[in-house]
């Protein structure tokens, strides 16, 4: 398998020569960072060149890295990633690119290239705020009618902002804000990098 | 002369048809569908954000709750990408296991969806032969893991445990005779893999009994053959994967494409359809728990004849032994970090995908080193597939949504996770 990773490589890299921001593998998996301005251009030719020929989007998801490694990241905060599989030759790859405004996320939509971005598209965008530059229905999908903010960002809590109840008074659903306090069980824990080694 | 205007109508979240709580928005021209709008999300639990709080074996119970119809395919893929992230292997006996529980996995869905898309199309009798099978099926989870459908059974580097040599037996009670008991437990006196020989021994006739009544009915076929047609092309480019996929007649099965656990060494065959429409996914899904029987069986003759380990033997990923937990401090101590702390795993990235019942399930992981993922993505399939129902239904009649639906077997545990 490892020779057919590099061959892919090679090829991804020729294909895209200055474009790629980095192409790293890992895992057996190959993984290409883009600029955002490339995004496009770039889906569309690892879709369209008959010797990568990415015919299927399988993933597109978005991530927020602004706690990775807790507050260790100094990058852009959001990132798009999509996960791409040819069937002809059977590969596959991780395209990534990074929003340069971390304020305002703004993407190329890959739509066009793959119309099964629709809604992974929206999905981004419903979670992180992130904005996709020429999807013609970016609305939310998986939230509730008229939910206000980006639930998977880092800032946004567990519990949530607002809960729901029955209010036998009004004889309506009413929003209140949350009652219940967040509560972590396992902390969570980044080892540093000589735990366990004898001598310390 | 009237005026003649398109209306709109609200399809759902509370129709039996819709398989949960989809709610379709459609735009309709008499009986004929413009548009149509699904909204989903009602059953939305954020999965992936608990997970960001949750250790790696803690949210492993999470997967059985996605596809509730296929448990164990999730948990295969989730504990696949774990592996990926410890860039360990498992033992072949696990693997072993693991594929007969995702075949068992699959008729399981299959049939499912093979009763409740009757069910919405008028096949009444089909239900409830149906889940006469996913009784026996659903025993087989309770034996191995004490669950019946959220089985939580594979565990990152292998399996809870080894097969049991025992089954469940059914008590006399109020309500059963002796002489009924004592006929419900004929066939569970042996082990798990004598029941589950007898499962497969007898279920390729029962599909065909199945076949006999909806195969050629004519009621049938005027209901699925030539409606909700995708091109190859158009399945590709919308994400389909699984029999979505290869009703339309691309043959592609990561089973035999990019093949995980044991699957390249048992051996099958993938249906492929050839016109795209219900009735082709519906024969690839027919013949797909024929194949699954056949993969069982291999998998039963392969786990009789080799014993052997079914977890790793390494304790930062797996818990030890009971008895070497209570009589060995150092057990002791991995047992205790292990349950507190969690697994801690290597920062970087990894997609792991399984063919699962419905198409390709993957779970990405981007970990930044801790005991808990930093972020995770589940991949399901049901949501591509239900992302072309505006493209599938357009044109057609109202009737055929509910066809439509059945034939995209979604589930809303994980479309809308």
């Amino acid at each position: 398998m490892s020779t057919k990773l590099e061959q892919l490589a090679a090829k991804v890299g020729a294909a895209l020569g200055e474009r790629a921001a980095s192409l790293t593998a890992a895992r057996g998996e190959l993984t290409l960072v883009v600029k955002a301005a490339d995004y496009a251009a770039s889906a569309r030719m690892l879709r369209d060149r008959e010797d990568l020929a990415f015919e299927q989007l399988v993933d597109l998801c978005g991530v927020d890295y602004s706690a990775y490694g807790d507050g260790a990241w100094t990058g852009p905060r959001f990132a798009v990633v999509a996960h791409l599989l040819s069937l002809r030759h059977n590969w596959r790859l991780r395209l990534r690119t990074f929003a340069p405004d971390d304020a305002f996320p703004l993407v190329a939509s890959l739509i066009d290239v793959w119309p099964s971005a629709d809604w992974f598209e929206r999905e981004a965008f419903d979670f992180f705020g992130i904005v996709f530059a020429g999807h013609p229905d970016l609305r939310r999908i998986l939230t509730d009618y008229g939910f206000i903010g980006h639930p998977f960002r880092k800032d946004f809590p567990l519990s949530g902002q607002v809960e729901m109840r029955y209010d036998p008074e009004r004889k309506r659903v009413v929003y209140q804000p949350v009652t219940i306090e967040p509560r972590e069980v396992t902390p969570r824990v980044i080892r540093e990098e000589q735990y366990g080694e004898s001598g310390g | 002369m009237a005026e003649i205007r398109n209306y709109t109508l609200n399809f759902g979240p509370q129709h039996p048809a819709a398989h949960g709580v989809l709610r379709l928005v459609l735009e309709m021209d008499g009986e004929v569908i413009m548009r149509a709008d699904p909204h989903i999300g009602l059953l939305h639990r954020a999965t992936e954000k608990l997970a960001e709080h949750k250790t790696y074996v803690q949210s492993l119970p999470y997967m059985d709750r996605l596809d509730y119809v296929s448990m164990m395919c999730n948990e295969h893929a989730y504990c696949m990408a774990v592996e990926k992230l410890l860039g360990i292997g498992i033992p072949v006996r696990a693997q072993h296991i693991r594929v007969m529980f995702d075949e068992i996995t699959r008729i399981l869905n299959h049939l499912l969806w093979l009763g409740t898309h009757g069910l919405d199309i008028g096949a009444m009798t089909m239900f409830l032969y149906c889940f006469r099978e996913r009784e026996d099926l659903l025993d087989c989870y309770e034996a191995v893991s004490g669950a019946r459908m959220h089985a939580a059974y594979y565990r990152p580097g292998g399996v809870y445990r080894d097969l049991p040599d025992t089954m469940p037996q059914y008590q006399a009670s109020p309500y059963r005779s002796a002489r009924e008991v004592a006929r419900l437990n004929e066939a569970r006196s042996g082990s798990l893999l004598d029941f589950i020989e007898r499962f497969v021994e007898r279920f390729p006739q029962r599909v065909d009994e199945y076949e006999t009544l909806l195969t050629e009915n004519r009621i049938w076929k005027q209901r699925t053959v030539g409606i909700g047609v995708v091109s190859p092309e158009r399945a590709v480019a919308r994400g389909f994967t699984g029999p979505m996929l290869r009703g339309s007649g691309v043959a592609w099965d990561l089973r035999k494409k990019q093949p995980y656990a044991a699957y390249d060494k048992v051996d099958f065959d993938v249906p492929v359809g050839v016109n795209g429409d219900c009735y082709d996914r519906y024969l690839v899904r027919m013949e797909e728990m024929r194949q699954s029987a056949r993969i069982v069986r291999q998998c039963i003759d392969w786990l009789r004849a080799n014993p052997g380990p079914v977890i790793v033997d390494d304790h930062k990923v797996a818990p030890p032994s009971r008895v070497a937990m209570k009589s060995n401090m150092e057990e002791l101590i991995h047992h205790f970090k292990l349950f507190t702390e969690g697994i801690h795993v290597p920062p970087g990235e990894a997609y792991a995908a399984v063919e699962h019942p419905k198409g390709e399930f993957g779970i990405y992981f981007v970990s930044d080193g801790a005991n808990k993922p930093y972020r995770m993505k589940i991949r399901p399939p049901g949501f591509a597939h239900l992302s072309a129902m505006d493209e599938i239904t357009r044109g057609h009649m109202l009737a055929d949504v509910v066809a439509i639906i059945g034939t995209l077997d979604i589930v809303f545990g994980e479309i809308d996770r």
